[in-house]
């Protein structure tokens, strides 16, 4: 803790989890805190995760030199309902998955070649028209990207993306649902 | 049988009660009425009724201050509470333990822009440490409770309650402190051990060490200020110390070099930036103090005790970074110290302290006496000394008199010395001074004040004729706001833009007109005797001291440049030459 950093310009990306009391208004101190110091948001998730202790659970990809990166989880955990924050990025092997519903309109060859590379990405068509689908795939971001940009030149109308959310891979639950 | 109900207004006066709180600083309204019903009715509870919501905010941050206890203010909805914005911005900055009640209409009104409406919990998300609207009476006992934990534990701060109307009438059962601990915030008290012992080892091993300190010593209580005095005995460190940081250890201790940062003292900024050691105590290398952040202290390995995780590492990176309560961090040290018998590198220390002597001899506050005009440095010398021997808090308002108070006032004691640092609001002193007169009725308080910052608060002086406040205002009236008239000679090609004011009240007739007492000043040779007359009048005095209005802050760092760019005086010029990023004040 509170070393000097290797490469400290440089700009990194961070999955930082953070479990916070579900109470009015604490979203909003959150993003109120990354808006009012300049730090960026990349994406952001939040639910409610356990309902009888009042938790949710919040993901945020931000990126910033490791200096930024600091100064954001130390931030974060002097907010009175932050129970824990936990740097993903650094904990360890982790699974990050997104889920995103995509909308392609289109006929003809476009759309069975649509039908084709959704079925390479494990893309479910989960809404049919005579001219239209709606997908849904679930992977992590660079795996979300590269779908969407391929159903771009097929008739791609509409995305809706969720944002990412990450656990540790293995036995332990460094964030878990509990207050403790 | 079942257990017994109050009223919402009942369980904030019981909560208030159980809290040790007995004073509150407020102005009441429509929908605050069924808690003033309260009040009314009860004793232990003093409410001091300001002019304004700002003057009430300002003066329990002087109780706060000069107690070390949590400054309480009361306030209604709407306008009330939007005035309670400056305040608690000014706490925030400054580290300042407080809760602000604010009434809100009834909760089924919320949202419907209401008469006298204001989302003042979100208004003020980012000025305060934490804040609650309590919809359901059954969590306002606790939530009170919480927000006295909060505001007072780990980097103290402004806590804000809004209460709606309906809330204060509805009944429930009251819960004892105890059992109302908030289960997320849990501040780290107690320093690393293993971390403190790298850091005495570096102190033992350090040539030419600092110990710089902050408003951190005062916030951690008097006892950490007496074991900083103790260390700095022990190590014969020089310790230099901020604005919010002054008291802490005797403005007569040899070993304390002055105040540092833009307006510091030469020998305090030169010793600084030559420095192969330092410890920063409590402070959080603010831009005021570190001038530009690649050139700051370059030789020196650095540690840092704070309490806050994120002051560590936020401007500076440290090599040895210490999370907790300054007092007990530094409790710790001096254990450590005696456990592993370190001794300062004696010879090293005796060399470096000649350094920091030929430092000294430049005498930087040194000034000219002479002149038609008086002197703001004489005029604070002077009020110095005639404070000499009594139990004397200060507080000012800020700019150029604020800077001139915190070089030549020589603060002697922690909690004695009330400022508006971080956020430099102009009309923080004389409600600051209220507050503080209020929890020391018998001390001398004195608000070092101008002829601009003071007419921001003025109306407070009414509050301090109703309560029998004695507090003593001395103005350094030189006709301009002076810190920005410096800014735009040195800066700006004495372009003095909007920087005067050329209609001022008569103070000596305001302060009649008050019911104060109301003392001009244009002489040096006047001012001893107005001084005594001052301190021997029951009641507030209004000094209007005028002051040369060419004079100007030195030393000085302009902002951006290094601790080693001092300008000492008037015809001095800094190596470096300005850009446009470093003359802006902001």
């Amino acid at each position: 803790m509170f070393g000097t950093y290797a490469n400290e310009d440089d700009i990194r990306f961070h999955t930082i989890g953070v479990l916070v009391d579900n109470e009015p208004g604490v979203l909003a101190r959150v993003i109120g805190l990354f808006s009012g110091r300049g730090y960026n948001i990349k994406s952001l998730t939040v639910a409610e995760v356990n309902p009888e202790e009042n938790l949710s659970r919040i993901t945020i990809v931000t990126s910033g030199t490791a200096q930024i990166i600091e100064q954001i989880k130390a931030q974060l955990s002097r907010l009175v309902p932050v129970h824990n924050v936990r740097d993903m990025t650094l904990d360890g092997p982790r699974v990050e998955r997104e889920v995103a519903l995509l909308k392609v309109k289109g006929r003809g060859n476009k759309r069975v070649e649509a039908l084709r590379i959704a079925d390479i990405f494990r893309a479910r068509a989960v809404d049919s028209t005579n001219e239209s689908f709606v997908f849904e795939i679930v992977g992590n971001t660079e795996k979300l990207n590269a779908f969407i940009g391929l159903m771009a030149p097929l008739g791609l109308v509409d995305v809706a993306r969720t944002g990412v959310v990450a656990m540790g891979r293995g036995v332990e639950a460094l964030l878990g649902m509990m207050s403790d | 049988m079942p257990k017994e109900e109050f009223s919402g207004a009942e369980i904030v006066l019981k909560a208030l009660k159980d809290q040790g709180v007995d004073t509150v600083f407020g102005y009441p309204g429509g929908v605050t009425l069924p808690l003033y019903d309260e009040i009314y009715k009860q004793n232990f509870l003093r409410h001091i009724l300001t002019r304004h919501e700002q003057g009430a905010m300002h003066a329990a941050e002087g109780y706060a201050r000069s107690t070390g206890k949590v400054g309480v203010a009361l306030v209604t909805s709407g306008p009330g509470a939007t005035n309670t914005v400056t305040g608690l911005t000014d706490a925030m900055m400054d580290s300042i333990p407080l809760v602000c009640l604010t009434g809100q209409v009834p909760t089924g009104l919320i949202g419907n822009d209401a008469f006298q409406e204001a989302d003042i919990t979100g208004i003020t998300r980012a000025c305060t440490k934490h804040n609650y609207l309590v919809k359901d009476v059954a969590d306002l006992a606790r939530v009170m409770h919480e927000a006295f934990f909060v505001a007072a534990n780990g980097r103290p701060g402004p806590v804000l309650i809004d209460l709606p109307k309906d809330v204060l009438m509805d009944q429930a059962q009251y819960i004892e402190p105890a059992k109302a601990k908030p289960r997320s915030y849990k501040p780290q008290v107690k320093g690393d051990a293993k971390a403190i012992e790298k850091a005495v080892k570096m102190m033992a091993k350090a040539k030419r060490p600092i110990i710089y300190a902050g408003g951190g010593v005062i916030n951690s209580g008097p006892k950490a200020s007496k074991l900083l005095t103790e260390l700095v005995a022990k190590t014969g460190f020089p310790v230099t110390l901020t604005l919010m940081g002054l008291g802490a250890v005797p403005a007569s201790d040899p070993r304390f070099l002055g105040m540092l940062g833009m307006h510091g003292t030469y020998e305090s900024n030169m010793a600084m930036h030559g420095s192969d050691f330092m410890l920063c105590v409590g402070a959080r290398f603010d831009d005021r103090v570190t001038g530009a952040l690649d050139s700051f202290a370059p030789q020196a390995k650095k540690v840092h005790i704070d309490i806050d995780p994120s002051s560590i590492n936020k401007n500076i990176l440290v090599d040895v970074g210490i999370v907790g309560d300054v007092g007990a961090v530094l409790g710790e040290m001096m254990k450590q110290w005696k456990a592993l018998k370190a001794v300062p590198d004696g010879k090293a220390l005796k060399n470096w302290w000649a350094d920091i002597d030929t430092w000294r001899a430049r005498k930087c506050l040194s000034y000219k006496k002479s002149g038609k005009m008086m002197r703001p440095q004489f005029v604070l010398e002077q009020l110095r000394e005639a404070c000499q021997g009594k139990d004397v808090f200060f507080t000012t308002d800020v700019g150029q008199h604020q800077m001139w108070s915190a070089q030549y006032l020589n603060i002697e004691k922690p909690n004695h010395w009330m400022t508006s640092g971080g956020l430099g609001t102009m009309g923080y002193g004389m409600p600051a001074a209220l507050g503080v007169q209020v929890a020391h009725p018998k001390s001398v308080v004195v608000c070092v004040s101008s002829e601009c910052s003071i007419q921001m608060n003025l109306q407070e002086f009414a509050t301090a004729v109703q309560y029998g406040l004695p507090v003593k205002v001395v103005l350094l009236n030189n006709g301009f706001m002076g810190m920005v008239r410096q800014w735009q000679e040195l800066f700006y090609g004495e372009r003095y833009s909007e920087t005067r004011m050329e209609v001022h009240p008569d103070f000596v007739k305001l302060a009649e007109a008050f019911g104060a007492l109301g003392i001009k000043v244009e002489k040096s040779t006047e001012l001893k005797k107005a001084y005594e007359k001052m301190l021997a009048y029951d009641g507030p005095v209004i000094i209007d001291a005028r002051i040369d209005p060419t004079e100007n802050v030195f030393p000085m760092i302009p902002a951006g440049h290094p601790h080693n760019d001092m300008i000492l005086g008037p015809g001095d010029t800094v190596e470096t030459a300005n850009d446009e990023e470093d003359v802006v004040l902001a």
